[in-house]
């Protein structure tokens, strides 16, 4: 058995409203930073997994994210695994 | 000669719930006995409603709703929900029925990422449901929200699927906060299982501003006082 660091994303699905991600790019031209687009708010987790190899690590990283970080209805999530010890 | 039964809702508490008390006693004042039910409680056998309050479930941490999903009382209201129980989710009530995929869509933020305490007016669109069996549709309702996460959200199959069905069964006048079709509240396909984000027992007396409220809760007891299948639904 090893540890893995996993880096899970979450981010709200393509074509579903992010009201963070708009009220954070409205705010930058108040700032100076014109010409930035496409804000998407989301969120991101470190974990620590124990596991036999790289792949089973992102298989149980991935199950607790669909089950748990994400709600599948509006959110999706990527894993990456990111270092071993 | 006997009284009547007395109709049982379960008004389930999770850590950081904080509208149990309010609707129990809007219960109460329309005669029926409600109790109060811990989230760690593994069953929920006996009740002739089970209500879902509003509040802070674990603190809203993650989402709203994510975690009190996996409360044991959950699966016993997944048990009492498939069996044909009446179940109702106000507010963070909606938002677990939600997570625990008992409800469909999700609650977002706010458009305009604001907190919302205020009075709305709502529009009965539905009658196809435990909260709104016998009341006119179009009639309109005065129930105060207060949330920040109240603006419902589903792929635009799933909202196609609920107008088509009939289960969009409450409907904001003025959308407050960014809600897909002005979405108040929802049913399942049976109409057992409602939840709404407005908050019926805050609209329970004429001294609140309104007692509006009332009219579903009462709606609710009839429902729950009812045959599984009431006249004239399908089975």
């Amino acid at each position: 058995m090893g540890r893995f660091e996993a880096l899970v994303e979450v981010q709200l699905r393509p074509g579903i409203s992010d009201p963070q991600g708009a009220t954070i790019e409205r705010a930058l031209p108040a700032l100076g930073f014109t010409g930035v687009s496409g804000v998407r708010a989301g969120k991101a987790f470190r974990l620590s997994v124990e596991a036999l190899d790289d792949e089973q690590a992102r298989h149980i990283v991935e199950d607790l994210s669909e089950r748990l970080l994400a709600n599948p209805v509006i959110e999706a999530a990527s894993v990456s695994i990111i270092a071993a010890r | 000669m006997a009284a009547p039964l007395r109709t049982r809702v379960g008004v389930i508490v999770f850590p950081g719930t904080n509208c149990e008390h309010d609707v129990v006693e809007a219960f109460e004042a329309l005669g029926a006995r409600a109790e109060l039910i811990w989230h760690g409680s593994a069953s929920v056998e006996g009740l002739d409603a089970v209500v879902l309050p509003g509040g802070f479930a674990h603190g809203d941490y993650l989402r709203p709703g994510a975690i009190a999903r996996f409360s044991p009382v959950m699966e016993a209201v997944r048990q009492y929900a498939a069996e044909g129980g009446p179940v109702v989710g106000i507010c963070n009530g909606f938002q677990v029925l939600t997570e625990a995929h008992l409800l469909p869509g999700a609650l977002q933020k706010n458009r305009g990422l604001t907190f919302l305490c205020q009075m709305t007016e709502v529009e009965v669109t539905s009658d196809r449901c435990a909260l709104t069996a016998g009341v006119a549709v179009g009639r309109r309702l005065k129930v105060p929200i207060n949330h920040f996460e109240g603006n419902y959200t589903a792929d635009p199959g799933t909202l196609q699927t609920l107008e088509d069905e009939g289960r969009v069964v409450l409907r904001y006048v003025a959308n407050p906060n960014g809600s897909a079709h002005d979405i108040a509240g929802v049913c399942n396909e049976g109409g057992n299982v409602v939840g709404l984000m407005p908050h019926p027992e805050r609209a329970s007396a004429e001294l609140l501003g309104s007692s509006d409220g009332l009219v579903l809760l009462s709606a609710l007891l009839a429902w729950a006082g009812a045959p599984l299948v009431p006249a004239g639904r399908s089975a």
